[in-house]
């Protein structure tokens, strides 16, 4: 904050330094205290190996025994293979609206068509999921229509495996994708994909040459923020994946809640941790901004 | 691919009909559940067995959203919580705001870097990290000094704390895009007639401010209220609606969570207008 320019010169410094040390406080205690010292402590946590009621020792037995069962191991595989498979079904199904959106469409309608696309998210993931589950249920609107049809005689069940998974994946992230892909194909000037085409390159060749390369750091920030809120999601897989959905979020949710196993629940979450900034780091490396770039 | 670029017609109607289809898609999940809340069966799926207002007016036999106590008691709850992280988001986001844009100081580059961590660390991680440091700090309080903090074991402070830890930075971004936009120089015209630094900035930084902090505090509402992985971690005996509305949903339900969920989707409708066309009006004023 500048002070009034007929202040004394060493009030004015004083009056500068006490208000920087109150606007520092919030901001050092909120990461200090909610997320820097947690997650120390997380690991510190994750280090520790219960030999008996209040003993402990130093160790990576947790992590060990992580790699030791196949069952932890490949489950972890297994819900970042599905997240990633969910993000280019999302990036796939969305650019095609964003930029029907972003170029094909003017004024009101694309007002209109982009709040339109972005209003089912303002409604709880829960809601969503519960339309899902009546959709998709044995007793469901899919099944009894095929019944109906006479396509099936039997009702059949689509929820509880992987695929029920990945469409309420797909269908929750689907805002975090459009809206960025939007965003950056808005400011491709019209003019660009008009010279392509001027040059001879056929739609395909003006795509892959022209919209994707512009497009990319809003494909890029997309797929981050989808792959992120697929591998941290815990109410759609098990809701829509039934008891045993086999996610990674609800093995930590085990070891914590249920189970009571917090030094083994710390390490399965710090892998957890470490797979999700990977990919985040990996993202913003192949597209070279900053995290501070991409969500600034 | 333009409108000024000539397309056949085929493709112009096949991508015309991918839109439709993609809309239809959206809004099919939300549909189905506002219409199975007047199903007259005790289970939210098909057969249809004709219209009915039980699931919110019925007080006996079947419970409807209106007599439902556990769950009016549990949008309480959310209500409570939501009102808190807003509170100090806006506080601690405004803070950061003028932190951000205001003050120099070395390792501010580095701290803007921090700030935004919380968003790419996934939310059930926040949660089991807030809640064994918070169980730590209790424990060892307890052991060392015999003092008892009841508000660090799972419970509904650590759920406003759990889901603050990332909902300020949200606010702190939307706040600090417009506090960049304010020309410096009102402030300190304020000040030569005569206002001290901070009532210039309570009467003319914080006026211009109020869009930003009306759009901040309804998306850290919303995101409070809708929040369920961070809270499903450090909730205690009062669960907010998400955590009751998902055991109740997993457990199997009656259609009353559609009548729920059908309420919800209104007021939430209502609220992300009102706040496009405050958006609107503000634009048009510029």
């Amino acid at each position: 904050m500048t002070a009034a320019v007929y202040q004394p010169e060493a009030a004015r410094r004083a009056g500068l330094r006490l208000s920087l040390i109150l606007l520092l406080a919030p901001v050092v205690l909120w990461l200090g205290l909610l997320i820097i010292l947690p997650h120390i402590q997380l690991l510190a946590l994750s280090l520790k190996v219960k030999l008996g009621p209040r003993l402990y020792e130093t160790g990576l037995t947790n992590y060990t025994e992580f790699f030791a069962e196949s069952i932890y191991w490949s489950t972890l595989v297994r819900t970042t293979f599905i997240s990633i498979g969910a993000t280019a079904l999302t990036l796939l199904i969305a650019f095609p609206v964003a930029y029907y959106i972003a170029k094909m469409i003017r004024g009101r309608r694309k007002n209109l068509l982009f709040v339109l696309a972005l209003l089912p998210f303002w409604v709880s993931e829960l809601i969503r999921t519960l339309g899902w589950i009546i959709i998709l249920r044995e007793t469901g609107l899919i099944s009894r229509g095929l019944q109906w049809a006479g396509l099936i005689d039997q009702p059949v069940e689509l929820l509880g495996n992987d695929i029920a998974i990945i469409v309420g994946l797909v269908y929750t992230s689907m805002l975090f994708m459009v809206v960025p892909l939007v965003t950056v194909l808005d400011s491709l000037d019209d003019s660009l994909v008009e010279a392509g085409y001027d040059l001879g390159g056929n739609g395909f060749a003006v795509l892959r040459e022209i919209i994707i390369p512009h497009a990319m750091p809003g494909i890029v920030a997309g797929c981050i923020v989808v792959f992120m809120l697929s591998l941290g999601n815990i109410l759609t897989p098990s809701l829509l994946g039934g008891k045993n959905s086999l996610w990674f979020t609800d093995q930590i949710f085990q070891k914590f809640i249920v189970r009571f196993n917090w030094e083994q629940g710390a390490a399965f979450g710090f892998l957890l941790l470490i797979v999700s900034s990977l990919m985040v780091w990996i993202g913003l490396k192949i597209t070279r901004q900053s995290l501070a770039s991409t969500m600034g | 691919m333009l409108t000024t670029i000539p397309q056949s017609r085929t493709f112009k109607f096949g991508y015309a009909l991918y839109i439709f289809l993609f809309f239809v898609y959206l809004f099919a999940p939300l549909v189905v559940v506002g219409v199975f809340a007047f199903n007259d069966s005790q289970f939210p799926s098909l057969p249809w067995r004709g219209f009915t207002l039980d699931w919110f007016t019925s007080s006996s036999g079947r419970i409807g959203i209106f007599y439902d106590r556990g769950l009016i008691g549990s949008l309480g709850t959310s209500f409570k919580v939501a009102v808190a992280v807003t509170v100090l988001s806006l506080v601690v986001g405004t803070m950061n705001a003028f932190l951000m844009e205001r003050a120099r100081f070395p390792g501010k580059s580095i701290l803007f870097t921090m700030m935004l961590w919380p968003l790419v660390i996934p939310g059930v991680i926040l949660g089991v990290s807030i809640l064994q440091f918070a169980s730590t700090v209790a424990n060892g309080l307890e052991d060392r000094f015999g003092i008892f903090l009841d508000f660090l074991r799972p419970g509904l402070p650590l759920v406003i704390l759990g889901q603050f830890s990332f909902i300020v930075t949200i606010a702190t971004l939307v706040i600090a895009a417009r506090l960049r936009k304010f020309d410096i120089t009102l402030e300190e015209a304020a000040r030569d007639l005569g206002a001290s630094s901070l009532g210039a900035i309570r009467t003319v930084t914080i006026p211009f401010l109020i869009p930003a902090l009306i759009g901040a505090g309804v998306i850290s509402f919303l995101m409070s209220f809708e929040n369920f992985n961070t809270t499903l971690m450090l909730v205690g005996s009062e669960a907010p609606v998400t955590i009751r509305m998902f055991t109740q949903i997993r457990d199997g339900t009656t259609p009353v969570i559609n009548a729920l969920s059908l309420l919800m989707m209104l007021v939430m409708a209502t609220l992300g207008f009102s706040l496009l066309f405050a958006n609107r009006g503000d634009k048009e004023k510029k």
